[in-house]
């Protein structure tokens, strides 16, 4: 019997209040953004956007909790750009989307920081302390390490794969202080929008297996904005050290996916992107939990220890209210195939 | 294929035009509000407040008179009035159109944020969008105004689309309606439109929609008019030498952040429309020296002879300390006119331009 677990791989939008405290603290210029340093007021507001993320979820009824990365100004490249090996460049776009991070420039040997294992560390805190906290589990996110060094300009290693390896090491650092959770949700989108040349796949995916190898918790390596090439999908799920691969059916060609699971298999686990994390229409429970029947309908396995329910992508796309809305969606659909 | 902008280049030069040479100076929209702007629309939301709609669009009035002024202080060849106006680039036009809807605001960078509405339904046109502003800003204003306007492309794709089977369909009925606005602007005696397509910049294999949508604005309206397209932050390498065929008189871009690196992109083929050049950064507060501006426009004759440049801010200004915007402005024009001479003056060879750097 496969279980459903609902759950979001993070990065949710600053509640509204917090939007305006926090640019009227931080500011609206390039130099303003996060520097993992902040001052009194600015961690004490934080505090408060974690404490409502976590209340967020628990209210929603998902069966793991994420911290919700709040500050993580720059999405996915937060842990390098609050790193002291690295200098951040000019703003640069977020992907394909009407979003932008600052570049983070690698320039020294890259080094542990604990600045996700602390933010972290305060939502084990809260879960603990919470109102039906002992019902659910805590997730924790970080950028897959292919994404990372994707996303970043390295001025320091000079190789791609040595780089791909020291953002990895430094990623398996950070979970090596991470509290007690039950799953790493480890984002990687680049793996879609940018994959590796052919015959360079298993520099990536042994770069996610060290990430992978310093945590005993489930680790889902979570792509999106669409479909894994098969090649790359195959040594993803041979060598990533994952126990569930992340599939957007929203914005990929599900059929695509289908294939590649029928072709080559699948980790214990899978992981369906089946809520569409960049648009305000609120898919229904029952819809959302007939796409993950259909889904499984299609594996020739006879069952799968976990199906993940997750949004496609982060939520910090969404406006407050309707990212409340996806969190609903994606509880009441694993009640419904409950 | 591009339009003809020969054709209404020089209606912008202003008659005590100082040098031989003719760098078109504009800007490419927003400005900073005055702070008091910002604490009205705050009042008119207060119900205790005697301070009412009607004292709103005076104090808008009035900071559009300024801005106009202050673009006209810096000594610039077109103005706008800063869109004193518009809260932002989507939510103002998707507030006058039918079938948007808001549910709140959404990151975009940093703690920008903006609040980008859902389409809900389909798109139809109901009041003018801007011919009053046009209006207004015409009548106080001594220099050319240019009226900028978000392009369909990007009123579709920053939107959310619950209602229509492609945003690409969305787009093409969004275009209808631009160019419903653009001739009504035209009427309204505007000869300087400028289309912002931001979102073509994340999603560059999308060129050829905002080529059809461009197709649409620009249909039916007369060579004098100018039609610029304006682009920002993005990888211009995808959507170049395919901008060649749009049906525009000038391409806009932000350039300066990325320190020229993109320049090398228009060089092979020509570019075909007059290229406008983002020459400060609108996203650091310190104010760029004459000296490094003018190293900056040089950049831009590497692509272009100077009868086809223009010189404008890599993009809108609004979120910047105003006295910063100001100063980037006003060194702009002075390094443009400075430039300008050093054409004439042959001290510039503009078939080698950067040879000195």
């Amino acid at each position: 019997m496969t279980e459903r677990v609902a759950a979001t791989p993070g990065l949710y939008p600053l509640p509204d209040r917090a939007k305006e405290t926090l640019s009227d603290l931080k500011g609206h210029q390039k130099g303003d953004l996060l520097s993992g340093d902040e001052g009194e007021a600015i961690v004490a507001e934080y505090d408060e956007v974690r404490a409502e993320y976590v209340d967020d979820q628990l209210d929603a009824g998902l069966d793991l909790i994420s911290e919700g990365q709040g500050r993580w100004d720059d999405m996915i490249a937060h842990p390098l750009t609050v790193s002291d090996a690295v200098e951040t460049g000019g703003i640069v776009r977020y992907y394909d989307n009407n979003n932008f991070y600052r570049d983070p420039r690698v320039v020294d040997d890259l080094r542990f920081s604990g600045d996700v294992a602390d933010e972290l560390t305060d939502a084990a805190d809260l879960l603990a302390a919470a109102d039906g906290g002992d019902d659910a589990s805590l997730a924790a996110t970080l950028p897959g390490p292919y994404s990372l060094a994707a996303l970043a300009t390295d001025e320091h290693y000079g190789d791609e794969a040595e780089f791909q390896a020291a953002v990895a090491e430094f990623l398996a650092d950070e979970v090596a202080a991470f509290p007690a959770h039950e799953t790493l949700f480890l984002l990687e989108p680049s793996l879609v929008t940018d994959p590796p040349a052919e015959g360079d796949e298993s520099t990536a995916t042994d770069a996610i297996a060290t990430v992978a190898d310093a945590t005993d918790a489930d680790v889902v390596v979570q792509t999106f904005y669409g479909a894994l090439g098969e090649k790359l999908y195959a040594h993803l799920v041979d060598e990533a050290g994952a126990d569930a691969i992340g599939l957007d059916l929203v914005a990929g060609d599900r059929d695509d996916t289908v294939y590649n699971v029928q072709e080559f298999g699948s980790t214990d686990s899978l992981s369906l992107g089946l809520v569409d994390g960049q648009n305000t229409l609120v898919e229904e429970a029952e819809t959302v939990a007939e796409r993950v029947e259909w889904f499984e309908s299609q594996i020739p396995l006879e069952g799968f220890d976990r199906t993940y329910l997750t949004p496609n992508t982060e939520l910090f796309y969404l406006p407050t209210n309707k990212y409340r809305e996806k969190l609903n969606a994606l509880a009441a659909a694993a009640e419904v195939l409950d | 294929m591009v339009r003809n902008p020969e054709a209404n280049r020089d209606q912008f030069r202003p008659d005590d035009h100082p040098n031989e040479t003719f760098l078109l100076s504009t800007v490419v929209g927003s400005y900073p509000k005055p702070k008091w702007l910002n604490r009205a629309d705050e009042l008119v939301e207060d119900p205790d407040s005697k301070f009412d709609e009607s004292d709103l669009e005076e104090a808008h009035d009035d900071a559009c008179r300024l801005i106009t002024h202050e673009h006209e202080r810096a000594g610039l060849d077109t103005v706008v009035d800063g869109e004193m106006r518009r809260n932002e680039m989507v939510e103002f036009f998707a507030d006058r159109i039918d079938g948007y809807e808001f549910n709140g605001p959404v990151k975009v960078w940093g703690h920008n944020y903006f609040d980008k509405p859902s389409v809900v339904e389909e798109v139809e046109y109901d009041e003018p969008w801007l011919v009053d502003e046009f209006e207004f800003t015409a009548g106080v204003a001594e220099r050319p105004v240019k009226v900028p306007i978000t392009g369909p492309y990007t009123l579709g794709f920053w939107a959310f689309n619950e209602a229509y089977p492609s945003t690409e369909e969305l787009v093409y009925d969004l275009a209808d309606l631009v160019n419903e606005e653009v001739e009504k602007l035209v009427e309204a005696g505007a000869r300087y439109i400028q289309i912002d397509e931001p979102a073509l910049a994340t999603t560059p294999e999308d060129h050829a929609i905002v080529g059809e949508a461009l197709e649409r604005i620009a249909a039916g309206i007369p060579d004098e008019v100018r039609i610029g397209l304006h682009v920002c932050y993005g990888d211009y390498s995808r959507v170049y030498p395919e901008i060649n065929d749009y049906p525009i008189d000038e391409f806009d871009l932000e350039l300066s952040n990325g320190d020229y690196e993109q320049i090398p992109v228009f060089e092979e083929p020509e570019l075909e429309p007059d290229l406008a050049l983002g020459v400060v950064d609108a996203h650091t507060a310190e104010v760029e020296s004459v000296e490094e501006i003018k190293r900056n426009i040089r950049q831009g004759l590497r692509v272009v002879p100077p009868e086809k440049l223009t010189i404008s801010p890599d993009c809108g200004l609004k979120l910047l300390p105003r006295d910063i915007a100001y100063g980037k402005t006003e060194n702009m024009v002075t390094a443009v006119r400075e430039v300008e001479a050093e054409i004439d003056s042959g001290e510039i060879d503009v078939e080698n331009p950067i040879a000195d750097d």
